[in-house]
């Protein structure tokens, strides 16, 4: 995020102002886009549960973010973590947020759609098995102990932002904030019963690639919203949306056909993320034609961790440790060589002779991990000691929709006999009768 | 010669294929069914619409074998079918009067057995 510190005068800019407010809805719509997209990727009788933790995110994490989270993120520059002069929305109003100039309530919302989609990330970790309740519980904490801590590190001035670690749409909270801390939420749940026994495959890869597809035009407004405005760093940060992605995606058919001859659907919708994590923290850093160098650099590690992950013993269900947390490691280190200030008007990176950037981006790259992990493994097992995390086996094979949610996500209404208000049955039976 | 019919829950059929597998049981069908079987009833609400679900999900077996498989084929469907909760399902056999495999005419043993044995 530019730091461009304006005068105390500033006034709100209606052009700025106008595309922030349309920035926040197009970053709200990649909620439920994810959650389409991790629907499809479960089996059909989770297809429910997967989608509502999604929803559920924006429930809660949007509660606390009002409460205390908005204010733990953004008020004040201390190092660790913001004071509560905004908590209960105190103070947030229609004068712009100092340094922006759009006012405080627009870049409150905008903030609090990425509180939203980087608590409904996590759950890719844990689908198919984490109950319902839970899970909103663990939301609400982990939006507020993880994600305002580290969104106050990397945009609110605290450390990370203070020490010159260039973050401009979330490579720290976000995409490490989320993949990181995807990790930890894995191990500590716990794999799903068959997981290693059976083959548990995606049950509809058009949902998978109409999310990611919605997700990417989400992006727009991700990347090009944090700027702030309608200047340079936000228009750079939009098209290189475009880019960046697109050379992933022409990476990754790539790898696929190396590998298995074949290109793949599911393959091309997790290239599409992937893309769009690497340039979130670079995109208003980076000249287009690096974004372009990017797109493709960043498919190759992320690709491997995919690779690499259903060998181990970790069910990190939905891999949002490689397409989040390693794409965002890699986005964050990439600002350190290949930054121009021709371009961002705040810094070089190694390339362009200033080394000093390369150690200020390895710094985030060290200690956004460590924190997400850490946090987020002592939460669950705290958490954990309260409550259980998962049900029964016997829930897991009848599957999350039915058991959490009593509904199906594929409901055919044969043998369903309706219920009256007055409580008595009616033999409605939609099989014929027989007499 | 024997058909087997045996009627599994879904997400128990995996492991009858693995069980079948194991027991050198090579042909057979299976289809996704409907069924009732003495289970419990589930609510399922879709806004203001709340009904019973009589009809649970499952997986219909068909396997022909002749007679020295007959037994195997039992005790693959108990083994990968069993949960020990009701609505595990059910095995039905029943005798049968002709086999014939199409792409050859073979009829009776020869068309029950599978292919390269």
């Amino acid at each position: 995020m530019t730091s461009l510190l304006a005068a105390a005068t500033a006034k709100v800019d209606t052009g700025d102002t106008a595309w922030m407010l349309a920035a926040t809805a197009l970053v709200l719509l990649m909620t439920p886009a994810l959650g389409l997209f991790y629907a499809g990727l479960v089996r059909s009788k989770n297809t429910l549960n997967t989608f509502m933790m999604s929803i559920g995110a924006i429930a809660v994490a949007t509660v606390m973010w009002a409460l205390v989270g908005y204010s733990l993120a953004f008020d004040g520059e201390a190092p660790i973590i913001g004071g509560l002069g905004h908590a209960f929305l105190h103070g947030v109003g229609f004068e712009p947020r100092a340094g922006t100039t759009i006012p405080q309530l627009v870049f409150f919302a905008f903030q609090a759609t990425f509180c939203i989609i980087t608590t409904a990330l996590v759950s890719g970790a844990v689908v198919e098995r984490m109950r319902f309740g839970p899970f909103l519980v663990f939301a609400a904490l982990w939006s507020v102990l993880v994600y305002a801590v580290m969104a106050h590190w990397a945009f609110g001035g605290g450390w990370l932002m203070a020490q010159g670690t260039l973050d401009f749409a979330g490579g720290v909270p976000v995409e490490m904030g989320s993949g990181f801390s995807a990790l930890a939420a894995a191990l500590v749940v716990g794999a799903r019963k068959d997981w290693g026994r059976q083959a548990l495959l995606p049950h509809n890869a058009v949902y998978v690639l109409a999310g990611a597809g919605l997700l990417w035009f989400g992006w727009f407004g991700f990347n090009g919203g944090s700027g702030f405005s309608t200047g340079h760093s936000s228009v750079l940060a939009f098209t290189n949306t475009l880019l960046t992605p697109a050379c992933t995606l022409a990476a990754w058919f790539v790898l696929d056909l190396i590998r298995g001859r074949q290109i793949t659907a599911i393959g091309a919708a997790t290239a599409i993320i992937v893309g769009c994590v690497g340039i979130t923290p670079a995109g208003g850093f980076v000249s287009p034609g690096w974004a372009m160098v990017l797109g493709a650099v960043v498919a190759l590690p992320s690709y491997a961790v995919i690779v690499w992950r259903p060998r181990t013993r970790v069910d990190e269900t939905l891999d949002v440790l490689a397409a989040h947390g390693i794409a965002g490691f890699t986005g964050i280190l990439f600002i350190g060589f290949f930054a121009q200030l021709a371009w961002n008007d705040a810094a070089d990176g190694l390339l362009y002779g200033d080394a000093g950037q390369l150690g200020s981006q390895a710094v985030a790259a060290l200690a956004a991990p460590v924190y997400a992990f850490g946090m987020t493994y002592v939460l669950l097992r705290a958490l954990g000691a309260l409550m259980p995390l998962r049900g029964v086996d016997h829930d897991e094979a009848i599957g999350m929709d039915v058991i959490h949610h009593g509904e199906e996500a594929y409901a055919t209404g044969e043998g369903a006999i309706l219920i009256t208000p007055e409580g008595t049955v009616e033999e409605a039976l939609a099989v014929a009768d027989p007499v | 010669m024997k058909l087997v019919i045996g009627i599994v829950r879904p997400d128990r059929a995996n492991d009858v294929l693995e069980a079948l597998y194991r027991a050198e049981v090579r042909g057979f069908s299976l289809s996704r069914i409907q069924g009732h079987g003495g289970e419990l009833e589930r609510v399922e609400t879709y806004r203001g619409t709340t009904v019973k679900i009589g009809l649970a999900e499952k997986v219909r077996f068909e396997i022909a074998v002749s007679d020295e498989f007959v037994q195997p084929t039992i005790a693959a469907l108990c083994d990968g079918g069993q949960t020990g909760e009701v609505g595990d399902g059910k095995i039905f056999v029943v005798p049968l009067e002709r086999v014939v495999r199409i792409r050859t005419g073979e009829t009776d043993h020869g068309a029950v057995t599978p292919v390269g044995t």
